[in-house]
């Protein structure tokens, strides 16, 4: 009987990884909390400067993208609804959407890129250097901090693809939700840092 | 043992009506931010943009549904990252 037991128990606890994905999301938090503060002292010692180069940026682009990264996270948040009611299509439509939307993300934002390399506008660049230590300020922030952002969606675009392919081959499903759970809140932590982003490079003129 | 079964389903409903309030809450501050307000509206989109990481936290990341442990945590954690930007401006501006 006790080697029975012993080979139906898998050690499986889904609120010890739950746990451990926001410890992550923490260290993720007081990163990019490091980096905000980096860019407010930055914008205080040179107000006028920033306000006119966050000008160039497209407010356009800048709210599609911030609707395109909202959309994303509702649909994979709908997802971890979704396998659980045992619907297996529906979760991978959802997934599908979310991973969509970041694609078009990305393809936003290397538009958005390329058009500024166009302008001369890239860290260390010379026409950036002949502005004047604002701008120079302002742009390797804004092409850091988009940056970085970017990479996280990268990584979330490989993470949602693995969950993809379990919920597809059954690997993953109502009974094992875990994974879905934890790319979820790591997709939700990538929309909450633009929802900070936005503002501050876009917005604040 | 904790069982997931037992966890809270989220109707798809919820997170629409969040989804919604998200895209009118980030349309506002493009509005806002195009009346010049000077330093009211710096400060209008940075408390627009709390709300709408308070709404994801709560119902996107399921907080509202989760176990007391973490909810703390994650306020403290907030609160320690408010104190850490306060801190440091005071630093900043008294130096």
């Amino acid at each position: 009987m006790n080697t029975e037991s012993a080979i139906q128990h898998i050690h499986r606890d889904d609120e010890a990884s739950k746990l451990g994905m926001w410890l992550f999301i923490f260290t993720e938090l007081l990163l990019f909390a490091g980096l905000f503060i980096v860019y407010s002292v930055y914008r205080y010692q040179n107000a006028v400067a920033f306000s006119l180069a966050a000008e160039q940026l497209s407010v356009t682009v800048g709210t599609i993208n911030t609707v395109i990264l909202l959309i994303s996270s509702a649909t994979i948040a709908m997802a971890t609804s979704a396998i659980r009611l045992k619907n297996k299509k529906f979760t991978i439509i959802l997934l599908g959407i979310t991973l969509a939307m970041a694609v078009i993300f990305m393809v936003n934002k290397y538009f958005e890129w390329m058009g500024k390399f166009e302008h001369g506008l890239f860290p260390s660049s010379d026409i950036l250097k002949s502005m004047g230590n604002g701008d120079t300020l302002f742009y390797g922030l804004y092409f850091f901090m988009t940056g970085l952002h970017a990479l996280h969606i990268l990584v979330g675009i490989v993470l949602i693809t693995i969950v993809l392919v379990r919920v597809n081959n059954n690997s993953l499903n109502d009974d094992n939700p875990v994974l879905l759970d934890n790319s979820g809140l790591y997709w939700h932590l990538v929309d909450l840092i633009w929802i900070f982003l936005f503002p501050l490079f876009y917005l604040i003129t | 043992m904790e069982d997931h079964s037992k966890s809270h389903i989220v109707p798809y409903k919820t997170y629409l009506l969040i989804l919604a309030g998200l895209i009118v809450l980030t349309l506002l501050s493009v509005a806002i931010t195009h009346i010049e307000f000077g330093e009211l509206s710096v400060f209008a989109a940075i408390l627009l943009a709390s709300v709408k990481s308070s709404l994801v936290l709560v119902y996107f990341m399921h907080l509202k549904f989760d176990n007391k442990v973490l909810q703390i945590f994650v306020t403290a954690i907030f609160i320690l990252v408010a104190l850490v930007i306060f801190i440091t401006f005071l630093d900043y501006n008294y130096r």
